[in-house]
């Protein structure tokens, strides 16, 4: 078909499906969007499937296989721009826990064949292999902020994202906080904002979904969570989640472990 | 030797492909070889406090979340002995209904519609049929914007915990949703009228049916396990009938019944099952569209998604209007050694759950048997009764027609994995 219109390609490496299906989401914008586009490959949506090269690449997902390493760094070559979409594709996702544990034992847990399966033991994100141009947080992504960075490319200018935490979020919407209310733990101070702070507005402690914010201060905030710890290990295995690959979580999870064994 | 390969196979959720092997121009084996890579949440579920497990177990599928955290949730309240308020339970119904409305509208509008269609995806649908995806994307809407009212958010909402809800949502935007699901209740019986006047192509099937049955409401969340054969158990004897198999060309279980054979679950097992359960604008919708039951087709799974829009759109508009909140949002719960187990009605078929917890409230272990593990065999046999037909088309159409079977049946890879590309395999006898 001959357009001028970009050519997007939507891909999936291991994840849930979720960050796609925000795009299919956006119900009052799809059918605009799918105008504007030119949608080259997306398997969610669409069986017509076109190869590269595509102007821009959105990739859902982490590398957990020897076939998606490959598969990601021939995307890279296919395509102008590479968007690592959601914290599958940008810290490795709930499945990177397999890099704290014993791979082989996890296989052995779910599957009665392990040596059936091809897997590696580590699932990373896509900056481990090749570079993205740009990194979408959240798990899901917050579907405005997806269109945002799709508006942005169409304009050519650079998407407005927010760069503060969760914490500040829930000052602007006049959530009272969880931790000092509550004591429950929470990681808002430290946690990129984007997804509306709905965890403390619903009475609970944010898990880290959207990875840790740019000025995080994970070390100050690792000692008080362990302070109001409500059983043994909370705050480790907070930090320690859905973006529990991500450098700072983790750096902060390892500081908090060794804290506890230091007291033993 | 003849072989013919096709690209992923589109509008599922995940990544699979089709191999079929040919004698002599006969099929002899169907496989859908399924490389969604693993992700092992049996796996690293050990070790991780009870209530984190609803939020881990939400993100094994980014379509059907809340099934997740329901069939969680149910089983760790097994495994503790306690049972939730009907308040609760109501509200738990409520977000349910949320998630059939966006999955189904989902599923039967952009995913299978442009198959009945001949079309290649719903954007294509949408330049002969605009109406009908517009639509389809409000519905989807009122869905998405139920879960957003009551969880936070739509995909992997935030609300839900193991003994009910971390707060009770605010009445006043569940209300002002109603007039949009009104709406919708009429979109959704329109659609049965339209879904029971579309070409499906020719299947019928002899399957065994097994779907979650409760005598007073649309079986939903736990209470009884049904089989078309007869076999009625308790949710919590699950794998005293249902069992899961490893196979090498799958990273997705396969289910069967102890006695070796296939089934099904997913809306045509339950609309067969439980349609006298339905309340009273379903039933009037089977009756409007001279609907014959049981669906024994595995493609017409559309005009029973059809038959549940009507069903969830209704119990969704009675329980908000029911809606005033009183007491805890959630039990207090007293940790102990145990071990539980449940299921509930994701919408594409039962998903169970069986945890043990260690007196601190740790996983020591988790199971979880996902629908489309259990409906794979299945999916293979169809596949295998409609290779005659397969290998005397064109590559083309072979995958096309390969591929609108297993769409029709919603599987979802990255649950199972636990889509198509078609390999026909031209062997010497």
């Amino acid at each position: 078909m001959a357009t001028s219109k970009p050519t997007v390609a939507v891909y999936k490496f291991s994840s849930c499906d979720g960050c796609q299906l925000s795009i299919l989401n956006m119900e009052d914008e799809l059918l605009d969007l799918a105008g504007a586009l030119d949608i080259a490959f997306f398997l969610e949506a669409t069986r017509s499937a076109r190869p590269g090269p595509y102007e821009i690449a959105i990739v859902e997902g982490s590398v957990t296989t020897e076939h998606e390493v490959a598969r990601i760094q021939d995307l890279r070559h296919q395509c102008k721009t590479l968007i690592a979409l959601g914290t599958c594709a940008t810290a490795g996702g709930i499945q990177a826990l397999r890099n704290f544990a014993d791979s082989a034992q996890l296989a052995t847990a779910v599957y009665a064949h392990p040596e059936y399966l091809k897997f590696l033991k580590t699932s990373k994100p896509i900056s481990e292999y090749v570079k993205p141009d740009l990194e979408l947080w959240g798990c899901p992504v917050n579907k405005a902020q997806v269109l945002e960075v799709i508006a942005a490319l169409l304009a050519g200018r650079k998407p407005n994202l927010p760069a503060h935490s969760v914490c500040m979020d829930c000052k602007r919407m006049g959530t009272s906080c969880v931790l000092v209310d509550s004591g429950t733990l929470c990681l808002g101070p430290a946690t990129q904002a984007g997804c509306g702070a709905i965890c403390p507005a619903m009475r609970r402690g944010c898990y880290g979904c959207f990875g840790p914010a740019g000025q995080a201060n994970t070390e100050s905030l690792s000692g008080t969570l362990r302070g109001l710890e409500h059983y043994q290990g909370e705050a480790a295995r907070l930090l320690r989640g859905i973006s529990g690959y991500a450098p700072a979580f983790r750096t902060a999870a390892d500081h908090v472990l060794e804290a506890a064994e230091g007291v033993k | 030797m003849k072989t013919i390969e096709v690209p992923a196979m589109a509008r599922v959720e995940g990544e699979g492909g089709l191999f079929i092997a040919l004698e002599n121009g006969k099929a002899v084996e169907v496989r859908l070889d399924i490389y969604e890579p693993p992700r092992f949440f049996e796996g690293f579920l050990r070790g991780r406090y009870l209530q984190e497990v609803p939020d881990i177990t939400a993100r094994i599928c980014g379509i059907c979340p809340v099934a997740y955290q329901m069939s969680s949730a149910l089983a760790l309240e097994n495994a503790l002995g306690v049972i939730v308020s009907k308040e609760i339970r109501a509200l738990r119904r409520l977000m349910y209904c949320g998630e059939y409305i966006e999955s189904h509208a989902l599923h039967m509008f952009m995913l299978q519609a442009p198959d009945l269609y001949g079309k290649e995806s719903a954007f294509e649908l949408a330049e002969a049929e605009p109406e009908t995806i517009k639509r389809a994307l409000r519905l989807k809407k009122a869905g998405n914007q139920l879960l957003k009212a009551i969880g936070g958010r739509s995909v992997h909402p935030v609300n839900v915990r193991v003994g009910g809800f971390y707060s009770w949502p605010d009445p006043t935007p569940l209300k002002a949703l109603l007039p949009e699901l009104e709406w919708g209740l009429d979109v959704a019986r329109d659609a049965v009228l339209w879904s029971n006047t579309l070409t499906y192509p020719e299947l019928e099937v002899d399957y065994e049916f097994v779907a979650l049955h409760d005598d007073h409401e649309y079986g939903l969340m736990g209470g009884q396990v049904w089989s078309s054969r007869g076999r009625k158990l308790s949710v919590t004897d699950y794998e005293k009938a249902y069992i899961e198999e490893h196979v090498k060309w799958s990273n997705a279980l396969h289910g069967h019944t102890v006695d070796g054979s296939t089934y099904i679950v997913g809306p045509l097992a339950r609309v067969n099952l439980n349609h006298a359960q339905f309340g009273p604008a379903a039933q009037r919708a089977i009756n409007e569209a001279k609907i014959t039951l049981p669906l024994k087709n595995p493609y017409k799974a559309f005009i029973a998604r059809a038959l549940e829009l009507v069903q969830f759109l209704e119990e969704a508009i009675e329980i908000i209007h029911g809606y005033a909140p009183t007491g805890p949002a959630h039990l207090d719960l007293t940790l102990k050694a145990g071990e539980g187990a449940s299921a509930s009605e994701a919408p594409r078929g039962t998903l169970y759950h069986r945890y043990r917890l260690d007196d601190q409230g740790l996983i020591e272990f988790a199971k979880i048997v996902p629908p489309t593990a259990q409906n794979l065999p299945r999916i293979e046999a169809d596949l295998l009764a409609l290779a005659p037909k397969l290998v005397k088309m064109e590559s083309e159409a072979a995958t096309r027609n390969a591929e609108d079977l297993v769409r029709a049946y919603d599987p979802c890879i990255s649950c199972a994995t636990h889509f198509l590309k078609l390999k026909v395999e031209e062997r010497q006898a």
